[in-house]
């Protein structure tokens, strides 16, 4: 079956099978950056922007995209190298697996609240698991980035 | 999971055509849980095109369309004014922000799931459930179904009463099932459900009738209602935790409860 979407600001049509989802979609198509971290729905790396929400795409059915603006991170390509220059001062990165998945959350999220105080990045990115780092570099380079935002 | 098929109906006429159609046809809310089974599925049935996500409110109720999603439920402002915010609080701490993106209230109460946060929470509240060909039935009566008849929730309904909320979910980590979850209402009377024990959310019937008949409610009071509901409530083991760490949860948190909502 066919499903049409906006996908990183571009109309694109796919050939899909009914019950395929969404991460396997985009990485059959190239789109590399959305990963497959676990199989219970739980680790966020798969993380993709449907209409500005955060959804699990490895659970979420590519057909219920039909008509919608889908954006990973290669569609938010300046935001994301902004967050990266802070994240790489923090020395938050370690793998880099979560970064993607992060950078796009922080991108809904200060879409949503401009000024998210602590509690309120901390709740947001619940889902989000880093197996590296203990997050906190990444809370602080997060703020300092929204910071500097505003 | 392995679909045959895939439908996006645009009437509900239509929805309630296909489910009746083939044991195998089946209706998919947000799909999160869904995605983890080994079902064999013959029409999944998507109701996306379907007017199902609105919460509206009446004098007397507050209406929530069954494709609502969770976190819609969270950021709502009339859900976190109803009985001290423990439907919003309960849903908040369900998963992270991109399952509740796509979870439906609909689906969870549908599913009937033992470890669910929300169910224990409606329970406690005037909930009543709005289905396409049977009509409204109440939350309680339906949980105790044992072979609901397959139909449509179109919205669930609670009426908006002014009374105290308790929530306690108990869990490991943040992304956990529950070890425990307990909910309790007081209008005049009070409403005790335990769910995730790991069964099914269960009233502490004997225990509420207890509380319900004293004139005024003291410390012994309270103690003896926590000792009737520990009679109540069925908890047994898991690789989550024993029976008796979810006794000794259960002693704990019911009289925590029962004296925040005094």
């Amino acid at each position: 079956m066919k499903v049409t979407m906006i996908l990183n600001h571009r109309s694109q049509v796919f050939e899909i099978e009914p019950g395929e989802y969404l991460l396997d979609t985009l990485r059959k198509n190239h789109i590399y950056s959305v990963k497959r971290g676990c199989d219970t729905s739980s680790c966020g790396v798969c993380t993709v922007l449907v209409d500005m929400k955060p959804i699990p795409s490895c659970s979420y059915l590519t057909k219920r995209a039909e008509g919608k603006e889908v954006l990973t991170v290669e569609g938010i390509h300046d935001f994301a190298d902004k967050l990266a220059d802070y994240m790489g001062h923090e020395g938050a990165d370690q793998c880099g697996y979560c970064n993607p998945s992060l950078a796009l959350a922080v991108y809904a999220m200060k879409h949503e609240n401009k000024a998210p105080s602590d509690e309120e990045i901390n709740h947001y990115l619940v889902g989000h698991l880093c197996r590296c780092t203990g997050y906190q570099s990444q809370h602080i380079a997060i703020k300092k980035c929204l910071e500097a935002d505003s | 999971m392995n679909i045959q098929e895939l439908v996006v109906p645009n009437t509900i006429e239509e929805v309630y055509h296909l489910l009746q159609e083939d044991p195998q046809n089946q209706i998919v809310g947000g799909g999160a849980w869904m995605r983890l089974s080994n079902k064999e599925i013959g029409k999944l049935i998507v109701l996306d095109n379907l007017p199902l996500t609105n919460i509206t409110e009446t004098d007397e109720h507050i209406e929530i369309g069954s494709m609502v999603t969770l976190r819609q439920l969270e950021i709502n402002p009339l859900i976190k004014n109803l009985y001290d915010g423990i439907l919003a609080n309960a849903v908040s701490d369900i998963m992270g922000i991109q399952i509740r993106n796509v979870a439906t209230i609909g689906g969870s109460v549908m599913g009937r799931y033992s470890f669910s946060d929300i169910l224990p929470v409606l329970m406690v509240m005037d909930t009543t459930l709005g289905f396409y060909h049977q009509g409204e039935q109440s939350l309680k009566e339906y949980m105790s179904e044992k072979h609901p008849e397959k139909d449509i929730l179109l919205y669930i309904r609670i009426a908006k009463k002014t009374g105290r909320g308790y929530f306690k979910k108990v869990c490991k980590t943040v992304l956990d099932f529950a070890i425990l979850n307990i909910a309790i209402s007081k209008l005049e009377d009070y409403t005790i459900c335990v769910g995730a024990r790991p069964g099914a959310v269960q009233l502490a019937t004997n225990a509420m009738k207890y509380i319900n008949e004293q004139t005024t409610i003291t410390e012994e009071v309270i103690e003896h209602t926590v000792q009737l509901a520990l009679q109540d409530i069925h908890v047994s083991s898991n690789s989550r935790a024993s029976k008796e760490y979810r006794t000794d949860l259960l002693r704990v948190y019911l009289t925590l409860g029962l004296k925040e909502v005094y």
